[in-house]
């Protein structure tokens, strides 16, 4: 019992990571519709970033704030290279995958190949029954939370957030409304590489990053994403909630190695049943 | 020979006579010409109508209009502030009929929704409920209204009627004229409709495959012949 309550404790901060990492999806298809495969390197370069600084002697708070104002600027500039060139969805889709690899070939010339972590927030571990819960699980979840529910509050309830929302909804009215499509698209890049920093410097304590660590971050964020269809953060929440619990059960009852076959299986599954739910609205 | 200038929309007329005039217009998409050599004016408080077919190049002339698409030859010169109401509506279907309204502010100084309400009462009541859940013409009154919201010089309409029953296009139409009445707002109103375009605009257009065909106040255009034929279904308006 004391074991299943670890892996849902342990699961349910994997999932707020990978719910931070899929909202970045929601946000960018959202408003730009492209896919942003690069959305994992912000998780390993806001992570790397802050690692650096906290090494620096930057205290605490001060180097997790910086990498993640530092990951949403690296997002604004892949969202310039992706959409000022008007790129088919395809041709975006592709770039950003070259973001994602040129982002692994700079972090493991800058930080190595080692796996990198720092130490989390500090204070006693907390008892729950038999299990032990560090209070860098509580922060992750607490703070992947408060952003989520402001976020949601910024879409939903104000003018800016109607505006991406507009642009979202149907980019050639929005350009009529005089909105700029395009500057909107990289406010949404920036946001997307913010939560994205915001998850490498929350599990970075608890999990060590590697350089390359951004692609499996990627499938499972996108994999969360796909519940929503890419288009509803609160189902990327559930998403990544399931996501999250799901790895850790697998890893826990059968073996760490098939953790990720079992996301990719899932995440084909939803894909099909995505597929068959349009296909049958489009018949009615 | 020298190629002609690159239209700009936001150039600036000299003087307080025209709020639109276009020269030499020409648009293409790729091989094909949408617009070939277009002249058109609109003067300051009045109604001028823009009738032609299906493919004549009415919507590619107001996308052109709205910076949407980039002419390769011709001049444009606004007057004053240009809104669009595009063909189909084309609302923010999963917001609200007021959201929808305030977004249509994006560069006015206000985004008070109060004096739209006051032109189209019948939107009060549906303020709160999703844009794409309102009939036809109420989704009508709501584009028109986005666009008002931007306090512009020259409201430019594509297809009013499209998909409205004649009562809902009467009232609709009733409200742009007492906008121009009593406001004095400058409309350019592009209809595949010809005989509710020649009713509502004193002056009007007709747009045959890119070019302007014929020019001149709606009375005498309706006695032609070719219009008649084309447009008016061979009938004479009384």
């Amino acid at each position: 019992m004391s074991a299943l309550l670890q892996y849902l404790i342990t699961g349910v901060s994997r999932g707020f990571l990978f719910a931070l990492l899929a909202t970045g999806f929601v946000v960018i298809f959202r408003v730009t519709k492209v896919v942003n495969f690069a959305q994992g390197a912000f998780v390993v370069l806001g992570g790397f970033i802050a690692y650096s600084l906290l090494a620096a002697g930057v205290p605490h708070g001060v180097s997790e704030g910086l990498a993640v104002l530092a990951t949403a600027g690296i997002g604004l500039v892949f969202g310039a290279i992706t959409i000022l060139g008007n790129l088919t969805p395809v041709a975006a889709l592709i770039t950003t995958i070259g973001l994602a690899i040129a982002s692994e070939a700079i972090a493991m010339l800058v930080w190595g190949t080692t796996p990198l972590s720092f130490s989390g927030l500090g204070g006693t571990d907390l008892h729950l029954g038999h299990v032990l819960v560090q209070p860098q699980y509580l922060l992750l979840i607490g703070v992947s939370l408060v952003v989520l529910v402001g976020l949601w509050l910024v879409l939903e309830r104000t003018y800016v957030g109607k505006g991406l929302t507009a642009c979202a909804s149907n980019p050639y009215a929005a350009r009529l409304a005089g909105i700029n499509v395009k500057r909107m698209g990289l406010l949404a890049f920036g946001l997307g590489g913010a939560l994205g920093g915001l998850g490498g410097v929350l599990i970075m304590p608890l999990f060590p990053l590697t350089y390359d660590g951004d692609v499996n971050l990627a499938i499972l964020g996108f994999a969360a994403a796909i519940v929503g269809g890419l288009t509803s953060p609160g189902l990327a929440l559930v998403g990544g909630l399931v996501f999250g619990i799901a790895e850790q059960l697998v890893a826990g009852y059968w073996s760490q190695a098939n953790e990720t076959a079992v996301a990719l299986g899932l995440m084909i599954v939803l894909l099909l049943w995505n597929a068959y739910r349009q296909r049958a609205e489009q018949v009615a | 020979m020298t190629p002609p200038a690159p239209a700009s929309p936001d150039a600036r007329i000299d003087g307080p006579a025209l709020v639109l005039r276009v020269d030499d217009l020409v648009v293409r998409y790729g091989a094909a010409v949408a617009l070939d050599g277009v002249n058109l004016t609109v003067a300051r408080g009045e109604m001028v109508a823009l009738i032609g077919a299906n493919g004549a190049g009415k919507t590619t002339l107001l996308n052109t209009l709205s910076g949407v698409l980039t002419p390769a030859a011709g001049r444009i010169e606004l007057g004053g502030r240009l809104a669009h109401v595009p063909e189909g509506r084309e609302l923010f279907a999963d917001l609200t009929v007021d959201d929808n309204l305030r977004l249509g502010a994006w560069r006015a100084p206000s985004r008070d929704t109060g004096p739209i309400y006051d032109v189209f009462p019948k939107l009060r009541n549906l303020a709160a409920r999703r844009a794409g859940h309102l009939s036809g013409g109420e989704q009508q009154m709501v584009a028109i209204g986005r666009a008002l919201m931007a306090a512009p010089d020259l409201l430019a309409v594509d297809e009013l009627s499209q998909g409205l029953a004649p009562i809902v296009v009467q009232e609709i139409g009733s409200h742009l004229v007492r906008l121009n009445e009593e406001v004095g707002l400058s409309v350019l109103l592009v209809e595949q409709n010809a005989r509710l375009a020649l009713d509502l605009c004193p002056r009007a257009y007709v747009l045959e495959t890119g070019r302007v065909a014929e020019e001149g106040p709606s009375a005498r255009l309706r006695q032609e012949a070719a219009v008649q034929h084309a447009y008016l279904g061979g009938h004479v308006s009384s």
